[in-house]
């Protein structure tokens, strides 16, 4: 069959909200979940298809928002939605837009531009889904948008740690005991400055808050009309995986972006650009003492002053030593030599 | 090299071609106008990969050919593309299909008609590129109808047939061709290939319906269910594999009618088992040997005979109670193991004893596991089969139900 001469490719042009006022009233992510009470990753999938719009599939890998979301019977999901493998993300989104491609080229469905958008978790993204990402953001035929719900661990099969899950967490594989207070050693990783430094045709990569609900919208709404593979980074508070009041879900994110821990920025085209109260930190404005965040957390309870002396020593160097402050952790020259 | 065929009665409307086992799929690929495919490098499978990548750079085909970054990803992405309504193609060979193993597991489940090619290779560790069933025989108990395959042409309308009877929507279930790695697809045989038309009127364009998933037609796929609802799916699965001997029956039986060619009995392939005393059994390529020593078998007076089986899920155990019913023993060749299986028989072996468990004739079986890892399973291995069959015939019981052939002592 031959191929219809007219297809475009073209993804939706969707303008960014111009303040909460101006975002749509309608719902695509409805009743009918069973996330904990102060769950941010379910605010985050209700804001990401509310951004996308009704001519979306999403698709989700196993994690929380796989097993609390769609209960069956009970999906809150208004636009198609379909199960992936925990580290079938990638593929799902290159799957879902290759198979609509190739039937709007070749006439066999009817040609419109379809968002598609594959989210993950933690696990299923920054661990065992990462080789899969990185594949689909090197495949820039395919639009689509990956979406990483970052809840810093394995939280629907009882909060084990996983590659970003932040230093010294207690996680039911990094419990604080007698002989070794602090089980888990790793840093966390750096996915979103890892696939944009490493993908140079992605062209667009972005850290988002749903503390910042709006910008998180528009910055979905970009990766969904900039055409290609795009990637999102979403750092989610967890009441239950965190151990905190569910209250303090919006203020822990706020806190996480004010102490320099997750910064916000986005990658398009290659020019990273920061936002919000990161960008008043690479402007120079101080920093909040990453104490303040983590102490009203019980994951940190037991950490002892020289715990969070490392900790912010750390963060320090995000923005003190890396070349590209908070997204790439390439140093200066200058600071290598001081690292000794 | 092409040249007109003289075969009736679709003589105008097929092409004779000297094509591998891989290339003939290919050629099946380009006639099923197949909408997405994904590969990755595996030997022997992958040869079918590169003759499709020629399809298409040459012009003959237009399909989103992803290159992905390993089978568990390759399998996936095909699986999504079917969801949204393509007609896919994946495969692979050996540890690949191992690699992909998570995938294979959901594709039935969630009744994707994925045509999938396995070219039969023996499994790491230590490596060998050589043949074994092991690796398509991984999925045979999950909803994944397979059939193994033995020259070009069953390869090509076999693949013709599997898109038929997978995207039936009383099946919806994925298929996986077997060709035997090497044996069959590096191996070049002259082949019929049929017209786009005549094609067309045997495989009509892939539906999926209400389970599309759609903007259009906005459904929730593969929720949590728990246990709840797992026991009723499962076996609605089961089910559309039991459907598929009619279905199966019926798409054969429709080969026939359009392209003039075509086995009667889709299930197996019957070989001088008229008047045979000894039935032979086994999978894929090794018919050629077993009937040429069939053939020298017979000069002597032995009457020997072949059931080749090409459907291996669902498996044909009626149909073989009726066929192997006259047989004084039957000796079944396993290219495949299953350590610390019942008599230490291999697969088919078993399957075989199995179906006859409840038949009123059931002759001495005996198992014999030959050509692992791609050895040659001789005359001479086929001959001593044969002869360890007539001792049990003659003594009406197996004195060891199961040999090792050609095995190096």
């Amino acid at each position: 069959m031959a191929e219809i001469a007219t297809f475009s490719n073209a993804t939706q042009v969707l303008e960014p909200f111009k303040g909460v006022k101006k975002v749509t009233i309608e719902e695509y992510f409805s009743s009918g979940h069973r996330t904990c009470q102060g769950c941010e990753s379910a605010l985050v999938m209700k804001l990401m298809v509310k951004a996308a719009g009704p001519r979306t599939i999403v698709l989700g890998s196993t994690g929380c928002m796989y097993v609390a979301n769609t209960t069956y019977y009970s999906t809150p999901w208004v636009v198609p939605w379909m199960h992936t493998q925990l580290g079938s993300s990638g593929s799902a989104a290159l799957g879902t837009a290759a198979g609509l491609k190739a039937l709007m080229k070749k006439g066999k469905m009817k040609a419109e531009p379809i968002n598609v958008i594959a989210f993950c978790g933690d696990g299923g993204g920054a661990d065992m889904g990462l080789g899969a990402i990185s594949a689909t953001l090197t495949h820039k035929e395919y639009n689509s948008l990956i979406l990483l719900y970052d809840n810093e661990s394995y939280a629907n099969t009882d909060i084990q740690l996983s590659g970003s899950t932040p230093y010294g967490a207690h996680t039911t594989f990094s419990p604080p005991g007698k002989a070794r207070r602090i089980m888990h050693t790793r840093w966390k990783k750096n996915t979103a400055g890892m696939l944009a430094a490493g993908h140079p045709e992605c062209r667009y990569v972005a850290t988002v808050c749903a503390s910042y609900a709006v910008e998180m919208m528009n910055k979905v709404r970009k990766a969904l009309s900039i055409g290609g593979p795009t990637f999102i980074h979403s750092l989610d508070p967890c009441p239950k995986g965190w151990d905190y009041d569910p209250m303090l879900s919006h203020e822990l994110g706020e806190l996480a972006i004010e102490c320099g821990i997750f910064p916000l920025y986005e990658v398009e085209e290659g020019v990273v650009k920061y936002y919000g109260k990161t960008k008043a930190i690479v402007d120079g404005r101080p920093r909040k003492p990453v104490r303040e965040y983590l102490l009203k957390q019980g994951r940190f309870a037991h950490f002892i002053e020289e715990d969070l002396e490392y900790f912010q020593g750390k963060v320090d160097e995000m923005w003190t030593k890396w070349e590209l402050p908070g997204v790439a952790c390439f140093k200066k020259d200058g600071a290598r030599a001081v690292a000794g | 090299m092409t040249v007109a065929t003289q075969a009736a009665p679709a003589a105008i409307q097929e092409q004779e071609m000297l094509i591998s086992g891989s290339e003939a799929i290919a050629e099946a690929l380009t006639l099923a106008d197949i909408d997405v495919v994904t590969a990755y490098p595996i030997r022997p499978y992958d040869t079918v990969m590169q003759a499709i990548a020629k399809k298409i750079s040459g012009g003959k085909l237009v399909a989103e050919y992803i290159v992905a970054e390993g089978e568990h990803s390759q399998f996936e992405i095909v699986k999504h593309a079917s969801t949204v309504g393509a007609r896919v193609f994946c495969g692979s060979s050996g540890v690949g299909w191992a690699y992909a193993m998570e995938c294979l597991v959901v594709t039935p489940a969630l009744r994707v008609p994925m045509v999938a090619m396995v070219g039969n290779r023996a499994l790491d560790d230590p490596g060998a590129f050589g043949v074994e069933h092991n690796d398509a025989l991984f999925v045979r108990d999950l909803g994944w109808l397979l059939c193994w395959i033995d020259s070009s042409q069953e390869a090509l309308d076999t693949t013709l047939i599997a898109y038929r009877v997978a995207e039936d929507r009383r099946i919806f279930l994925p298929i996986a061709i077997s060709a035997d790695g090497a044996f069959l697809t590096h191996s070049q045989a002259i082949t019929k290939v049929p017209s786009k038309s005549l094609v067309d009127k045997f495989l009509p364009p892939y539906h999926r319906g209400d389970l599309q998933l759609h903007p259009d037609n906005p459904i929730t796929v593969a929720p949590q269910v728990n246990e709840d609802w797992v026991i009723e799916i499962r076996r609605q699965n089961n089910a559309a594999t039991e459907r598929a001997y009619t279905v199966i029956e019926e798409a054969y039986a429709d080969f026939r009618r359009v392209f003039g060619r075509g086995p009667e009995n889709p299930w197996f392939e019957e070989y001088m088992t008229e008047d045979a005393e000894i039935i032979l059994m086994g999978m894929g390529t090794l018919s050629l040997p077993v009937k040429v020593a069939i053939r020298k078998m017979r000069e002597d007076g032995k009457k020997v005979g072949l059931i080749r089986l090409r459907w291996f899920r669902p498996f044909p155990y009626e149909q073989l109670a009726r066929a192997l019913r006259k047989a004084r023993a039957i000796g079944v060749i396993d290219r495949d193991y299953s350590f610390g299986s019942p008599f230490g028989s291999g697969v088919v072996a078993t399957e075989v004893r199995a179906a006859l468990y409840n038949a009123e004739h059931r002759p001495p079986l005996i198992g014999f596991i030959c050509g692992l890892g791609g050895r040659e399973v001789t005359l001479e291995d086929v001959y001593k089969t044969a002869e360890i069959c007539y001792s049990a015939a003659k003594a009406g019981k197996t004195e060891r139900a199961t040999y090792w052939l050609g095995v190096r002592e």
